[in-house]
């Protein structure tokens, strides 16, 4: 279904992404895991085509995706879904505009600028809105929502595109707790329900061992595992953030604490 | 779940969405209203300034190039001529140049106290933030050439005057601009400052400035730009520089019409100069700062 090829992607002299190679054969909901600057944005931001990428192929169905340009490249990013830590809303306008926003690549520009959006989308948007548990906010402008919120109606944005995959960036790296678990909850119950693949950037270890069917952990651009969550021990774990010379990453997951505190200890010592 | 929407729908999705519904309807109706009132602006205006217009627009407007064409033609002429025309029209583009620089940097200054006194949240005496804001509206409103008259009038020709008409006028537009800015920044470093004992003046020197200084200076050279404009036609009227020359070249008629041409090609050389050297500066301080 999804295939990357060597995908590779250079700043300078900087390799931030190198030859990242997987394959994807059913819709399954993914965790990439790893430490702040090892690749996971700039992969997911290569998949959505917001970035190009250096060399390598990513393949959807057989059609090669990297190579799509103007019109064949935003109709890839309306099938592709992104989900972004900031939420990226616009916030002066409101909720339900920006779930609307989910259909900008179908209508016309004209009819677009002037928000003159055909009734049925409107309904559809609020009932996804209602889905995701926040129909009543639906008239008010996103700023004025808290984060969970605001990412809720970042999802139905997504949802709006109804698309094949949806990439999340660190969804629920600026929520507390709660409004993290919600948020989650929501994206799993997406991938059960409506069966789309959903590929999640996450930095903590118990989140991508409750929520993915598959984890993939990166280490300095390179994918350094692959494998089902119950295959994530300790050594992988440290492996994968590079644990002894810089673990304060790894020390703020719970996980890593219950896992080894031994090692949690030393790094508070 | 904590959230309260979860759990207690007060209202069904149909009523949100006959709600949602008739909300857009209403916004339609308002911004239909609006496009209408635009377009029979435009239409209704420009008939009205046909209607008085002593040749008529449809008349007059194949015309319009016919001066420019002239200019040209006769400019690549005499193209030989330009370099060394544009050598004899340096001193008086400096003159130019020098009553915009000095008249924007005293703008600017004055400006930059009008602003901050006329900014809620920041203001020393917020009871005057009304009377500060008509000294800029006043300054804004009088033209330049209006004041720039009146002081040639009074003082005779040459430069002074029109620095005084140019800064002042700025010094009225910056209050508007940078009171702007400043109402974009973020008071919790200012708040910050307070509660260390700062006096008004610290903490909007180091509390306020460090924050919106790269959209003052991205302004401030912004307004040097329409200062060097603003300057050359006050030339016009006998401020002096190159506008003094241009008039000369323009109003004489045919036959010097490659020294207009020499005036023009340094004046569009300056204006590209100061938009490269100003985002050279303004990147530079934002690079600085941003970190």
């Amino acid at each position: 279904m999804l295939e990357l090829k060597s995908l590779t992607k250079r700043f300078g002299d900087k390799t931030a992404v190198d030859a990242a190679t997987f394959t994807v054969d059913k819709p399954m909901m993914i965790g990439i895991i790893g430490r702040s600057g090892a690749g996971k944005s700039t992969l997911l931001r290569m998949l959505n085509r917001l970035s190009d990428s250096s060399s390598g192929q990513i393949l959807f169905e057989g059609r090669e995706i990297t190579a799509l340009k103007g019109a064949a490249r935003r109709e890839w990013q309306s099938r592709c879904a992104m989900i972004f830590q900031q939420f990226n809303l616009v916030p002066r306008m409101d909720v339900v505009s920006n779930v609307l926003h989910g259909t900008l690549n179908r209508r016309s520009t004209f009819a677009t600028m002037f928000n003159l959006y055909p009734q049925a989308d409107i309904h559809k948007a609020i009932e996804i809105l209602d889905r995701l548990g926040i129909a009543e906010q639906a008239p008010k402008r996103a700023e004025a929502l808290s984060g969970g919120q605001q990412q809720r109606v970042a999802i139905a944005r997504a949802l709006m595109q109804d698309p094949s995959i949806i990439l999340a960036d660190e969804p629920i790296a600026s929520l507390d707790p709660m409004n993290a678990q919600i948020v989650m909850d929501a994206l799993r119950r997406i991938h059960e329900e409506d069966g789309r693949m959903v590929i999640a950037n996450l930095h903590t270890l118990d989140t991508a061992r409750r929520y993915c069917d598959r984890v993939i952990g990166m280490r300095d651009g390179r994918i350094v595992f692959d494998g089902r969550p119950d295959q994530l021990t300790t050594g992988v774990a440290r492996d994968i953030y590079g644990a002894g010379a810089d673990f304060s990453e790894a020390a703020t997951s719970t996980a890593i604490e219950t896992l080894d505190r031994a090692n949690a200890t030393l790094v508070v010592a | 779940m904590t959230d309260a929407t979860l759990h207690s729908p007060q209202r069904s999705v149909g009523d949100i969405q006959t709600h949602y519904m008739a909300l857009t309807r209403q916004k339609r109706m308002y911004s239909g209203i609006a496009i209408a009132v635009f377009v029979l602006l435009m239409v209704s205006g420009f008939y009205v300034a046909d209607a008085r217009n002593a040749g008529g627009f449809w008349d007059g407007w194949h015309q319009i190039l016919d001066f420019p064409a002239g200019v040209l033609s006769e400019a690549w002429e005499k193209r030989a001529n330009l370099p060394g025309l544009m050598v004899k029209y340096l001193p008086a583009l400096i003159e130019t140049l020098n009553i915009a620089a000095v008249a924007t940097l005293i703008g600017v200054i004055f400006g930059l106290g009008l602003s901050l006194m006329s900014t809620r949240g920041l203001a020393k005496w917020p009871f005057l933030i009304p009377v500060f804001r008509r000294i800029s509206d006043i300054l804004r409103a009088i033209p330049e050439i209006v004041i720039a008259l009146v002081l040639i009038f009074m003082m005779g020709g040459g430069p002074v005057p029109a620095m005084v008409a140019i800064a002042l006028h700025t010094a009225g537009a910056m209050g508007k601009l940078y009171s702007e800015v400043n109402e974009n920044a973020d008071l919790k470093p200012v708040e910050g400052l307070a509660s260390v004992g700062a006096n008004w003046m610290q903490r909007m020197m180091l509390g306020v400035i460090p924050q919106v200084a790269p959209n003052y200076l991205s302004y401030a050279l912004l307004r040097l730009e329409i200062n060097i404009r603003a300057s050359a036609i006050l030339g016009f009227v006998g401020a002096g520089g190159i506008g003094y020359e241009l008039r000369n070249s323009m109003t004489w008629g045919q036959g010097r019409f490659d020294e207009a041409a020499a005036i023009f090609i340094l004046l569009f050389i300056t204006i590209v100069v100061v938009d490269q050297v100003s985002s050279h500066f303004r990147n530079r301080l934002i690079g600085t700062g941003g970190h």
